[in-house]
């Protein structure tokens, strides 16, 4: 079996260098789209950013849930939650609907927006090379070990070890613990989250099951719904041809 | 007289063709420049006006369709038949300009058919994908005898005919499916959406308003094509029908109180937020006063004044719509959409296009007939397709 992989970031070892920036852009030969990259935002050619909180640095990119709005989504299937933990996208099965966009609840997919052949655009843990047995390109560039690539449950593992040996300073949360069902990427830091720009109000539940429920009853519909209008028709037609006949019968009476 | 009336044609003739043009313009700007140019849509806000209107309030208008081949053909509600066709007509039309309007907004329209062989049964838009699909063939089926009648194709209609019921069944049930299907599409958006609008209930608000606003506007095209087409419809039928409204209205207002009540949503309807005086605009023109008037038997049964409830209704749909896929999530993306001229002009032309359809569906097929085929004895005025006024 193999084991899910994926990123734990702690913001406190962050010196906000933007090394991973800059791999992240190399690796996927993105143009460069502003000079300060502290002050870049996600984009279509930008998929990680590293932002500065007054002098908290953290980053943003994909987070790879563990139960993937945009997967779910898809009307066709473009994106996929690989047995590795990366979340990755087809543009060829892609007919742009940007559902994934809407229900991201990390607000990650960028959209060619200028294009007449438009793709979604994001992180996508490298998952080329993680299938090759290396790491990100972001985790290789980081010069001082705040971003890093690893098997899921020892990361978290390693989270929780230096959140309880430094109580001090760390907030006593990971995000992507268990938000929206969990995530590949998990972030520890010295402040609240919201307080660097992640979502505070996402559910624990995983997204999906909220539109499960509804689809789940879409047989029932089908069932009783097909029962209820077969019966209704021939119970009405019936009524209608007694209605008649008894007419026909009065008149007859009448004669 | 004549010249007067001739004024008015020509003005609306001008008018349309205006519209066309500058759609056009809007069209040749989607196609070559793409969504980005087009659009006032961007990563913070994916979904705008052709999502919102052109799809959402379109099925939502077309849904008189399936609503009254329930009635008069389901129930066996006989009397309601002169309704049928019309209705059938501009559910037909209705669908079919949805999909047009689905082309505009996908970013790879020539991918449309992926949905039929690439499946991803998760997905509630895939559920959608489908339903439409087969409800505009089914719709299609539904219109055929009016085809078959106009051509004298009495063969083909008497197979047909065999299988209308199930049909319509069929029909009916993909309906239900898809129009509540419509809200079921933003439960997986339950951080980003006023908590006004968001609730489990969703598909199911989508689906008592869709039946409502379809008897809204069978009402709304009977009083405008007896002013225009001299197709005058009893009046005590379009005042039972809009009891159907009431109802809904009335059920969706109930079940709304209990959920706000029951989730602990009440201070919402206080606090301030960017969404507030538009849910109160809504819930007031869309509910509280046809409500009110349809309660009353003197509008009940007057044409003007039940014209005059069936754009309230209308309207009290439109902006349910707009502001559960618009205003409800502008708290959130702290963006405030608003469409540009190209996605208004586009929506406007798609509009014109459709009206213009209708009108020349009408004027060439027996849609405002209330005989079924039967036998030879069909009558029509001309043999040949009138193709303008």
């Amino acid at each position: 079996m193999i084991r899910q992989k994926g990123i734990l970031f702690d913001s406190t070892v962050c010196a906000g260098c933007g090394e991973c920036y800059n791999a992240c852009k190399k690796q996927n030969n993105n143009p460069e789209t502003n000079k300060d990259y502290l002050k870049d935002h996600l984009s279509a050619d930008t998929f990680t950013v590293v932002e500065d909180y007054n002098n908290v640095y953290t980053r943003k990119m994909c987070m790879h849930c563990a139960k993937p709005a945009c997967v779910s989504v898809c009307p066709v299937g473009a994106f996929k939650k690989t047995e590795i933990g990366a979340v990755i996208y087809d543009s060829d099965k892609c007919i742009g609907c940007r559902y994934c966009m809407q229900a991201c609840p990390h607000h990650i997919p960028r959209y060619e927006w200028k294009k007449n052949n438009p793709r979604i655009k994001k992180c996508i843990m490298c998952y080329e090379k993680i299938f090759r047995g290396e790491g990100t390109a972001c985790s290789e560039a980081c010069p001082t070990g705040a971003t890093l690539f690893g098997n899921t449950d020892e990361l978290k593992k390693e989270a929780w070890k230096r959140i309880r040996e430094n109580p001090d300073s760390y907030y006593p949360e990971i995000f992507g613990d268990d938000e929206v069902g969990g995530s590949n990427i998990m972030v520890i830091a010295s402040v609240p989250f919201d307080k660097l720009g992640f979502a505070s109000n996402l559910p624990k539940e995983p997204l999906p099951d909220y539109t499960a429920k509804a689809l789940d009853k879409i047989p029932g519909v089908i069932g009783f719904g097909g029962a209820f209008l077969t019966g209704m028709y021939f119970l009405t037609k019936r009524k209608n041809q007694i209605a008649r006949e008894e007419k026909v019968l009065e008149k007859e009476q009448y004669k | 007289m004549k010249i007067l009336t001739l004024h008015k044609l020509s003005f609306w003739k001008i008018v349309s063709l205006i519209i066309i043009a500058v759609g056009s313009y809007s069209t040749y700007i989607r196609i070559v420049y793409g969504l980005g140019a087009a659009t006032n849509l961007n990563d913070a806000f994916p979904w705008g006006l052709w999502i919102g209107f052109d799809i959402l309030c379109g099925v939502g208008l077309a849904a008189g369709g399936f609503t009254i081949c329930a009635v008069t053909h389901i129930f066996n509600i006989g009397k309601f038949k002169p309704l049928t066709r019309p209705a059938i007509l501009t559910a037909f039309l209705g669908y079919v300009f949805v999909i047009i309007a689905l082309l505009f907004d996908l970013g790879k329209p020539y991918n449309i058919w992926h949905a039929i062989i690439m499946w991803n049964p998760h997905s509630v838009m895939f559920e959608v994908a489908w339903c439409v699909m087969l409800y505009t063939t089914v719709l299609f089926l539904e219109f055929s005898p009016i085809i078959l009648e106009r051509f004298r194709l009495n063969k083909i209609y008497s197979v047909l005919r065999r299988f209308l019921i199930p049909i319509m069944m069929l029909g009916i049930l993909l309906s239900t499916l898809h129009q509540s299907s419509l809200g079921s599409l933003y439960l997986i958006i339950p951080e980003k959406m006023n908590p006004l609008w968001y609730s489990a209930l969703l598909p199911l608000y989508f689906y008592i308003s869709a039946i409502g606003v379809g008897f809204a506007i069978i009402i709304f095209e009977a009083y405008l094509s007896a002013r225009a087409f001299n197709h005058n419809i009893k009046l005590n039928l379009l005042s039972s029908i809009s009891k159907v409204t009431f109802v809904t209205l009335i059920l969706n207002l109930l079940i709304k109180a209990f959920d706000i009540i029951i989730s602990g949503k009440v201070k919402y309807l206080i606090a301030p937020s960017s969404g507030l005086y538009m849910f109160y605009l809504e819930i007031v023109i869309g509910t509280i006063i046809p409500v009110i008037l349809l309660s009353n038997k003197k509008y009940r049964e007057n044409r003007m004044w039940l014209y005059i409830i069936s754009v309230f209704v209308i309207i009290g749909f439109l902006l349910n719509r707009l502001n559960v896929s618009i205003t409800s999530l502008t708290n959130f993306t702290q963006y405030s959409y608003f469409p540009s001229i190209h996605e208004i002009s586009i929506t406007m032309m798609i509009i014109v296009v459709g009206m213009w359809a209708f009108g020349l569906i009408i004027k060439n097929f027996p849609v405002f007939s209330e005989n079924e085929i039967q036998g030879n004895d069909i009558q029509l005025d001309s043999e040949k397709l009138i193709l303008s006024k």
